[in-house]
């Protein structure tokens, strides 16, 4: 693998780093004085560089077919010993599609974000972290090499807990803040081992010479290599068993949650597991882990996002859902990353239609968050029933909505793994897209339809301003169609990335017996949903049989990351302390104490006196020559 | 008899020290001539305009490599590069000595004859200006100091030394606050100066009846040959180290130096602390690099248990400190032990190590003994450890930018203290001297002590009533801050600039 020198436009691609980051550094350094036009520069950065990451699109689909790459090398980063990295960037058709997505998506939800936070005293310094997300977001999916990955990925997770935990006067924010900064560590710390282990087998962090090394690598080595960078994409991507922090970090102000969970954050695991394909399709396990972590996570999602009353709260779920979907993508290999890459970019536009217009219902209703105290609502706020109403019907696959076209071919290639693993999978995928018809469709009757539960300080709830309606309704278009024009045209566009589709799919099922059984239980799910909830609900929470209760409690894994992780961590520092407290402190102290005294007794040597300090000169002097003499006239030796 | 020739002189090669003298000679005269009302600002000015320019002197000459005025003189690399650092630090050190917006007047008293405590002294102590004698007593140390590093032959060396050391002596009397101790300080300095030096003078006379001359070349060749006096030589050799290891504050030659840094003026501690050192240790790297080479394996087993002693006296010393000056006298002890360790590498990279060192260490240290004069009560200075307690909640700025110091003294990475313990410490292991490495690494652990419960001090104590506040600083004192504090940041983060120019540097001629 080789990547082509950029040249001619596209060697401005350090700009669409530097964009952003210029902005963010403007905002949050000159302070109050940009008060009155911050939010206006953070949008205008972010649009700036989608126009850019357009020109620099196009002007890579300008080259010829087996070179669309262009690769920038802009300074010497670390220079250590054998280690040398650079500062380097790569635009081809992967992060070319990415840029797009973060920017594109990034730029409405920066103009929303301009109404949302219109109240907000801190708004100037919430667009300055905003600018900083999408600049170390685009940092991350540019780099040339794994380092410069790493260095985006951090920064994303620092610009992620400050935007969390941004309202830092509710506990619950900076907990969820911390939370995901915690979680996400733990991730991190595998992606960080994972390229150490790079550098120690192939001596190199560059994806081209990673790449090409990989096949000359011991298979159990490739193994364990997968494995850490799969720890690290799922703790980013909110994947089992770290996927805690994702629905907790809906803390944050709702453009947060919308641009965190649609366009870029989440996004970032799935981006490393498909950049790194080829590692991961040289080992046949580690695929079968990252697609059973998909199907477990996607299912968990579902069932718990059944069980939740706060509109952001199933939004998030659906999502830690909808990621699970795109791993199992990643994880069967082949033509599959493609697939997962659109329903990526699908999922991109339909989530962050539904987090807006959540948050525009939430501006309507007075921050109310609980979807039992809604209904109704689609007399009042037509626009964002109408936009919400696109996302519902493009996440659920209803045809020819964008997620037909994203989730349903890779449903049917789970079908296409060899033996009775295409049966699992397979119907995993298949129960998923169910169960996600029914919880979401749950979500919209109970907020939109059925009678008012309304709080009772709630009148006259409103539609929310132009400048947040606006763009609701190019999401909505874009919810609606993206699916069906990306389903064949960017599976040959990521060609040169992810490497071409098998010829001969043997499914167990054939294509259109699974595209009735999906649409099928689809409408199943829909209709169940509807039936259920068209009269409303209760407002209380009802007694519930083992199911709901379970995952009402986020199916317990909480309880199990207490008791697997936090306890025993407890306890294994506790031990430590003792042993500290007893064994190596009473060394250090008697040590300390020592020095302590000794220099307590040294100090009584300076006593002031010339004249004794230059008798101890004089000793000195005469040792020192002493010395000398007796070192050359061999008294000593 | 033959007819005496006069030397040929390279001017060009010596401009930058006859630039700071001939700045000294104006400066007395102007003292003279001046309107007392006007001095202050013309003398700073001139200071610090023949200092930039011989600054620039050295920039202009950088090329040289000669031994001029009959051998008197060696201008080659090292001799530009400590040239260049005891004049930048010096620049820094002058910022701080001419500051009077902190302490009206300035920390120098008009008349330091004036018996302390007397009707007169408390009038002048309270109103009238300080002394202008500091510029020029400043310039003839720092041109000593030129001269000290560069000087070839051992009366060279030896009227250097005295040039520069009693214009310190002077300085170190002229404190506005505390002036007994001032006195005292001064009178301590002078005393065990002239005691040191005429250990060095003894040394000259030995050397010279086992060389038959003085030069450091002749001085090499007569090492090379072995029929000579052993006695003599290494007789003569350990009296000149012994007199150098006093200016460098080297145990047991330290004995003066808690207590001159203490009483002296903070600015002219900050000028030791910063140039002498580097002036010291540039004569000792040539002495030991030129002049007895021959002998490495006889002196470093010698020089390697001062080297340690002094590692181990001053961090164990700094430990029970009260006094915030004297802290950073024993750290300054213990860092000349560190600077030891890289010269007694006997190799190129520990030549470049120590430069390195020197420099990076004069800024810090610059820094802190900056900060320490804007600390202050009604009395002056509070320099009692127990009255920084809390500060960090009182100004965070200062007692963020003090913290950044002492982790840099400690050697915390991301700090000019960190890369120049690695390049002095590798230097030695390289020279085969890792015994030294050893106790330097246990030097500065015990030595990180002092640091931090400093810096636990500032930020976790709560600010007493008896808190003393941090004054404003003013323009010079600000900049002096400015330059010391990034300039430890930038050879923390990256030294590479610096230490390409210190290896283009490491080389004697002879």
């Amino acid at each position: 693998m080789e990547y082509a020198p950029a040249s001619g436009t596209l060697s401005s691609i350090w700009l669409l780093v530097a964009i952003p980051l210029a902005s963010a550094a403007v905002l949050l350094l000159l302070g109050k004085r940009a008060d009155k036009w911050g939010h206006w520069l953070g949008v205008l950065a972010v649009a700036a560089t989608f126009v850019l990451g357009l020109v620099n699109f196009f002007a890579l689909r300008g080259l010829e077919d087996g070179a669309r790459s262009a690769e920038q090398s802009l300074f010497d980063f670390i220079a250590v010993g054998g280690l040398h990295v650079d500062f380097g960037l790569l635009f081809d058709p992967l992060s070319g599609v990415f840029v797009l997505l973060i920017t594109g998506v990034g730029s409405l939800i920066h103009l929303y974000a301009v109404g949302y936070m219109e109240h907000d005293e801190g708004r100037r310094k919430f667009f300055g972290y905003f600018n900083l997300f999408v600049a170390a977001m685009l940092l991350l999916v540019l780099g040339n090499n794994y380092v410069m990955l790493y260095f985006g990925w951090e920064g994303v997770g620092l610009a992620s807990y400050l935007l969390i935990s941004f309202w830092t006067y509710r506990p619950s924010a900076a907990t969820a803040g911390k939370k995901a900064f915690l979680m996400n560590r733990v991730g991190d710390a595998g992606l960080a081992i994972g390229i150490f282990l790079m550098f120690a087998q192939l001596g190199s962090t560059n994806y081209d010479d990673v790449f090409n090394g990989v096949g000359s690598l011991a298979s159990g080595t490739v193994l364990i290599m997968g494995i850490l960078l799969l720890l690290g994409a799922a703790g980013k991507s909110g994947q089992f068993p770290l996927h805690a922090w994702l629905p907790d970090a809906m803390e944050g102000p709702t453009p947060v949650s919308a641009l965190i969970h649609a366009a870029t954050m989440v996004t970032a695991g799935v981006y490393l597991i498909a950049r790194s394909n080829p590692i991961f399709t040289a080992n046949h396990t580690l695929q079968t882990i990252v697609v059973s972590v998909g199907a477990l996570t996607l299912l968990m999602g579902c069932i718990i996002g059944a069980a939740k009353d706060d509109i952001k709260r199933v939004l998030a779920w659906s999502t830690v859902s909808q990621i699970g979907y795109m791993f199992l993508g990643v994880g069967l290999g082949g033509g599959a990353y493609a697939l997962a890459i659109i329903h990526l970019l699908a999922h991109g536009f339909f989530k962050a239609n539904m987090f807006l217009g959540a948050g525009s219902v939430m501006h309507g209703m007075h921050d109310q968050v609980d979807i039992r105290r809604f209904g109704g609502l689609r007399k009042y706020m037509k626009i964002t029933w109408i936009t919400f109403g696109f996302g519902w019907l493009a996440i659920i696959g209803i045809p020819p909505l964008s997620g037909f076209f994203s989730k349903e071919p890779i449903i049917a290639a789970a079908f296409e793994r060899e033996g009775w693993t295409a049966w699992l999978y397979g119907m995993a995928a298949l129960l998923g897209a169910g169960l996600t018809a029914f919880y979401m469709t749950r979500l919209f009757v109970l907020t939109f339809h059925g009678p008012k539960r309304w709080t009772e300080d709630i009148h006259e709830p409103h539609e929310s301003p132009a400048i947040m309606w606006i763009p609701l309704v190019l999401l909505a278009v874009g919810s609606a169609a993206a699916g069906g024009l990306m389903s064949t045209s960017v599976p040959q566009w990521l060609e040169p990335v992810l490497g071409a589709e098998q010829a001969e799919p043997h499914a167990v099922l054939s294509h259109t017996w699974i595209t009735i059984l999906s649409i099928a239980l689809t409408v199943i799910g829909a209709g169940l949903a509807i039936m259920l909830f068209r009269r409303g609900t209760a407002t209380e929470p009802q007694r519930a049989g083992v199911v709901v209760t379970a995952a009402r409690k986020n199916l317990y894994t909480d309880a199990i990351n207490v008791a697997v992780f936090e306890k025993p961590g407890l306890y294994l520092t506790r031990a430590l302390v003792y042993l500290d407290n007893r064994g190596i402190d009473g060394v250090v102290n008697g040590i300390a104490a020592g020095v302590g005294g000794s220099s307590g007794r040294l100090r009584r040597l300076q006593t002031g006196f010339v004249r004794s300090y230059a008798l101890s000169m004089l000793t000195g002097a005469v040792l020192v020559v002493g010395a000398f003499l007796a070192v050359q006239l061999g008294w000593l030796a | 008899m033959g007819d005496l020739k006069l030397p040929a002189i390279d001017y060009g090669a010596l401009s930058p020290m006859l630039i700071l003298f001939g700045a000294a000679c104006l400066g007395v005269l102007l003292e003279a001539l001046a309107p007392k009302r006007l001095r202050h600002p013309i003398q700073l000015t001139l200071a610090l305009a023949a200092i930039v320019a011989a600054f620039v002197a050295v920039i202009v000459s950088r090329n040289e490599r000669t031994v001029t005025i009959g051998g008197a003189v060696a201008v080659d690399g090292p001799t530009l590069f400590l040239s260049g650092a005891i004049l930048l630090l010096g620049l820094v050190a002058m910022l701080l000595i001419g500051e009077r917006s902190i302490e009206h007047g300035g920390a120098f008293v008009s008349q330091a004859a004036i018996t302390v405590g007397s009707q007169k002294d408390l009038k002048q102590a309270g109103s009238e200006p300080g002394a202008t004698e500091v510029y020029p007593l400043t310039m003839f140390a720092l041109g000593g100091m030129l001269l000290f590093v560069a000087a070839n032959d051992l009366l060279t060396m030896f009227v250097a030394l005295e040039v520069f050391s009693l214009p310190l002596y002077l300085l170190c009397a002229l404190a506005r606050r505390r002036r007994l101790l001032s006195q005292e300080a001064a009178l301590k300095y002078f005393l065990l100066g002239s005691y040191a030096s005429a250990f060095f003078l003894f040394g000259v006379a030995l050397i010279y009846g086992f060389a038959g001359g003085v030069q450091f070349s002749q001085i090499h060749d007569a090492v090379a040959t072995p029929e000579r006096s052993q006695v003599l030589l290494y007789g003569g050799l350990a009296l000149v180290a012994i007199g150098l290891l006093f200016k460098g504050a080297l145990a047991p030659f330290h004995v003066w130096t808690p207590d001159v840094y203490q009483g002296a003026p903070t600015p002219v501690t900050a000028l030791m602390a910063a140039c002498t050192k580097v002036a010291a240790f540039g004569a000792l790297l040539r002495i030991l690099y030129v002049a007895f080479d021959g002998v490495r394996w006889d002196f470093q087993p010698v020089l390697g248990a001062i080297a340690v002693l002094t590692m181990l006296v001053g961090a164990v010393l700094a430990v029970t400190q009260t006094d915030m000056k004297r802290l950073l006298a024993y750290s300054s002890i213990a860092n000349a032990g560190y600077l030891l360790v890289g010269a007694l590498a006997l190799n190129k990279s520990g030549l470049s190590s120590t430069m390195f060192y020197l420099v990076a260490y004069g800024f810090s240290v610059l820094a802190a003994f900056g900060i320490l004069t804007l600390v202050r009560d009604a009395d002056g200075e509070a320099t009692h450890l127990s009255r920084w307690a809390g500060l960090g909640r009182k100004s965070p700025v200062f007692a963020g930018i003090f913290t950044f110091i002492l982790l840099a003294f400690a050697g915390i990475p991301l700090t000019s203290g960190f890369t120049s313990k690695f390049a002095v410490f590798g230097a030695a292991v390289e020279g085969g001297q890792t015994w030294l490495v050893i106790f330097g690494v246990i030097s500065s652990m015990l030595l990180a002590f002092p640091y931090l419960r400093v810096v636990v001090m500032m930020w976790l104590s709560e600010p007493g009533e008896s808190t003393p506040t941090v004054s404003l600083p003013g323009a010079m004192t600000s900049a002096a801050l400015a330059i010391g504090v990034l300039a430890t940041l930038a050879l923390g983060v990256a030294p590479a600039a610096l230490i390409d120019l210190t290896n283009d540097a490491a080389q004697f001629v002879r």
